[in-house]
C-alpha cells in the first residue's frame, strides 16, 4: 500500500519573494528571542530591498536587539468582516542575522529564509489539504506519549456520510427507480423484488464509494490530491485518520457481500440469465473502476465505465428483475441520457483533481485533455443526452413527457458557462459542480416523473396516447 | 500584585488577530497570526492539529510571546502591545475540548459557529489543542511607536 500520509507540503518562498511579499505590508513586526529567552515583538518600518536580500529599520528604543541569532520580520493581515469574523488572511515571515549600526540607531537584516501564506494565492481548503500530513504527525506523537491510540473523531452519523458518500446515492436509485417504472409501463411489476433491487443497487454503489477510496489510497491518487472539494477528492477518510485503510478495505468487502447476496436472491426469485450477465459486467465495472488490473479510470476510461455502471446496466438490471429478463429498447434508450449525465458529474469532478491524478499516474481524461477540448467534450456528451430524449420521443421509443426532462437544459447550460472561468480553481468549480450533480438528478426525476404521468393516464384514461405514433 | 494594565487588556479583547511567537528548536522565533481569546487571567488561542507544528515548538520551549501590533485588528487602535508568557498545550481532548471557548471564539469570529456545525466537511480543522498563556510580562507602546521605550510591566511586580 503507498503511504497514507499526505505527501504534498507547503509551497516553498524564496528570500526575495519573502521580502518583495513583506514590503506590501504597512508596517512590520521585528521579533527576536531576548536574553531572558522570551520572544519580543516591536512594530517597526523596514526598507526592504529583495534584490540585495536585505531589510532595514530605526533600531527600537528600549530593547536590545540580539546580532549573534536570527531575528525576524514578519507581516500580518487581516480584512475585519463585523458580524462573521475576518478574511484576506496572509502573512510571511523573514529571518536572518541582525546587524546593528556603528552608531546603534539602524539595525539591518540579511534575510536567509522566508516563510508564508497568503490565502489568495493558496486557499484555505488547499492549505489544509497540503497540512494534513503534520495532522497525523501530530496524534501519532501524541498516541506514542499516552501509550493508546489518539485519532481524530467525528460523530457516527457524519462519519458514515462521509466515508460512503451516502448522498450520491441518487446516481442509483434514479435509473433503477426508472427502470421499475419502464417495466410496470410494460405490465411487470412485483414489489418484493424491486425493493430488493434498490437495497442492493445501493449496496453496489455504497462499495464502490468505499472499495474506490482504498484502491485510490493504495496507489497514491488521494495522497497526492491537494484539491480535494466536497465532490471530487475522494472522501479522505484514510487520509485524515478517521477510518484505517484495513477497516476501509473491510467495508467494501462487506458491501460488495451484501449486495451479491441481494443479486443472488434476486437470480433465485427471479430466474433471469440475463440479470446474471448485467452483475457480472456490473461488478467487473464497479471493482475495476479503480481497482488493478483494470484501473479503467486510471487509463482514462472511467467515464465510460461509470456511464456503462450507472446507466445501461442499473437501468436494465432493475428492468430485468421485473420483467424477468425480458428486454426491449425502451428501457435501453432511456438510460442513454442518464449514462450521459452521470458520467458528465465524474468528468467534470475529475476536472479540479487533475493535477493530482497526473502525479499519481490516473490519467483520466482531463488530465488528457486540453481544457478547450474538455469544455467541449462537457457541451457535446450534454447535448447528446437531450438529443437522444428528443429523437427516443420522436421515434415513438420514449413517452411524450420524456420532454420534461429538457426543463434541465438551463441548468447544463449553467455548468457549460462555469467551466471556463472556473477551470483552474478548485473552489470556485464547486458550485459549477453542484449544479452539474443536480443537472442529473432533475433530469432523471423528470423521466420518472414522465413515467408516473404515463402510468397514472395508463390507469384513468387509456385511450390517450403518450407515445409519438 | 500587577495584573495585565488595563489598556492592553482592552486590546486582548478588542483583537482579531495576534502574533504568537514561539521559539523553535534552533533557538529561532517563529510567528504565528492567531485569534488571542483572554478570559481574565489566562490568554488562550487554539490550534488546529492540521497546524501543530508551533504546539510541539511550545512543547519544547514554554516561553512565548503574543503581540498585538495591527490597528486594523483592534478596532483602530494605535497602541500596541507584547504579552511574554509561559504556554502550556492542553490536548486532554483535541476533539472537543476546545470548545469550551467558543463563547469568547464566537464574540470575536461569529461564524465560527456556522462553520463548527459543518464539522463533516473540515474534521482535522476542527480538532485542536489549546494554548494556554501565563503572562509574565507585558511591553506597552502607548502611541504604538517604536521610537519610544514601552512600559514594561512584570505581571506580578510592577518594573517600569
Amino acid at each position: 500500500m503507498a503511504g497514507t500520509a499526505t505527501q504534498a507540503r507547503t509551497p516553498a518562498l524564496d528570500v526575495r519573494q519573502g521580502l518583495e511579499k513583506l514590503a506590501t505590508y504597512p508596517y512590520q513586526i521585528l521579533t527576536f528571542v531576548g536574553a531572558d529567552g522570551y520572544p519580543v515583538s516591536v512594530g517597526v518600518r523596514a526598507t526592504l530591498d529583495p534584490a540585495a536580500a536585505s531589510a532595514s529599520f530605526a533600531a527600537p528604543a528600549g530593547l536590545a536587539v540580539p546580532t549573534d541569532a536570527d531575528v525576524s520580520l514578519t507581516g500580518s493581515h487581516i480584512r475585519p468582516q463585523p458580524g462573521y469574523g475576518y478574511d484576506e488572511r496572509r502573512h510571511v515571515t523573514v529571518w536572518g542575522p541582525a546587524i546593528i549600526s556603528p552608531d546603534g540607531r539602524d539595525v539591518s537584516i540579511a534575510a536567509a529564509r522566508a516563510w508564508g501564506w497568503d490565502e489568495a494565492e493558496v486557499p484555505f481548503f488547499e492549505y489544509s489539504e497540503r497540512s494534513v500530513g503534520q495532522s497525523r504527525k501530530y496524534f501519532d506523537a501524541l498516541s506514542v506519549e499516552r501509550g493508546t491510540p489518539v485519532k481524530p473523531r467525528l460523530s457516527m452519523a457524519s462519519l458514515v456520510l462521509r466515508t460512503t458518500r451516502l448522498p450520491f446515492l441518487s446516481a442509483t436509485i434514479v435509473p433503477v427507480l426508472l427502470g421499475i417504472l419502464i417495466a410496470a409501463r410494460h405490465g411487470a411489476f412485483d414489489l418484493l423484488t424491486a425493493v430488493l433491487t434498490v437495497i442492493g443497487a445501493s449496496f453496489v454503489q455504497l462499495a464502490i464509494n468505499v472499495s474506490n477510496d482504498v484502491f485510490d489510497t493504495a496507489q497514491g491518487a488521494d495522497d497526492a490530491n491537494v484539491t480535494p472539494t466536497k465532490f471530487s477528492g475522494g472522501s479522505r477518510v484514510i487520509q485524515y485518520g478517521l477510518v484505517s485503510f484495513r477497516r476501509m478495505a473491510g467495508l467494501a468487502t462487506i458491501f460488495y457481500l451484501a449486495a451479491a447476496v441481494i443479486g443472488l436472491l434476486l437470480l433465485v426469485l427471479r430466474g433471469s440469465p440475463a440479470l446474471l450477465a448485467i452483475g457480472v459486467v456490473g461488478f467487473i465495472v464497479g471493482l475495476g473502476y479503480t481497482a488493478p488490473p483494470l484501473k479503467f479510470v486510471y487509463r482514462g476510461l472511467g467515464e465510460i465505465a461509470v456511464a456503462l455502471g450507472f446507466g445501461p446496466l442499473m437501468l436494465l438490471g432493475a428492468y430485468v428483475v421485473q420483467t424477468r429478463g425480458v428486454l426491449t429498447w425502451e428501457p435501453v434508450v432511456a438510460s442513454l441520457p442518464i449514462a450521459l449525465l452521470v458520467a458528465l458529474i465524474l468528468y467534470v469532478n475529475e476536472i479540479p483533481d487533475r493535477r493530482g491524478d497526473a502525479r499519481a499516474g490516473k490519467r483520466t481524461l482531463p488530465v488528457r485533455l486540453s481544457k478547450s477540448t474538455v469544455i467541449a467534450g462537457y457541451r457535446l456528451a450534454a447535448l447528446a443526452a437531450y438529443a437522444i430524449v428528443i429523437v427516443g420521443v420522436l421515434a415513438g421509443l420514449l413517452p411524450i413527457p420524456a420532454l420534461l426532462a429538457l426543463l434541465t437544459v438551463p441548468l447544463a447550460l449553467r455548468v457549460s458557462r462555469g467551466l471556463e472561468p472556473n477551470y483552474d480553481n478548485p473552489y470556485g468549480l464547486m458550485s459549477v459542480m453542484a449544479v452539474n450533480i443536480n443537472v442529473h438528478l432533475y433530469a432523471g426525476l423528470l423521466l420518472l416523473a414522465a413515467y408516473l404521468i404515463v402510468l397514472v393516464a395508463g390507469a384513468v384514461a387509456p385511450s390517450i396516447n403518450l407515445f409519438v405514433g | 500584585m500587577a495584573a495585565i494594565p488595563e489598556p492592553v487588556e482592552a486590546l486582548l479583547e478588542a483583537a482579531l488577530v495576534g502574533e504568537l511567537t514561539v521559539v523553535d528548536g534552533n533557538g529561532r522565533p517563529v510567528t504565528y497570526p492567531l485569534i488571542p481569546l483572554y478570559d481574565g487571567e489566562h490568554v488562550y488561542l487554539t490550534s488546529s492539529t492540521l497546524f501543530s507544528r508551533k504546539l510541539e515548538h511550545i512543547k519544547a520551549n514554554p516561553k512565548v510571546a503574543l503581540s498585538l501590533t495591527d490597528p486594523i485588528a483592534v478596532g483602530g487602535r494605535t497602541d500596541r502591545a507584547t504579552i511574554q508568557g509561559d504556554a502550556r498545550v492542553i490536548e486532554e481532548d483535541p476533539h472537543g475540548g476546545w470548545e469550551r471557548l467558543l463563547p469568547i471564539w464566537e464574540k470575536k469570529e461569529p461564524s465560527i459557529v456556522y462553520f463548527l456545525k459543518q464539522r463533516v466537511a473540515l474534521p482535522l480543522f476542527f480538532e485542536r489543542s489549546l494554548i494556554e498563556i501565563t503572562p509574565r510580562r507585558v511591553l506597552y507602546w502607548a502611541d504604538g511607536d517604536a521610537a519610544m521605550a514601552p512600559q514594561a510591566t512584570d505581571v506580578g511586580s510592577e518594573v517600569a
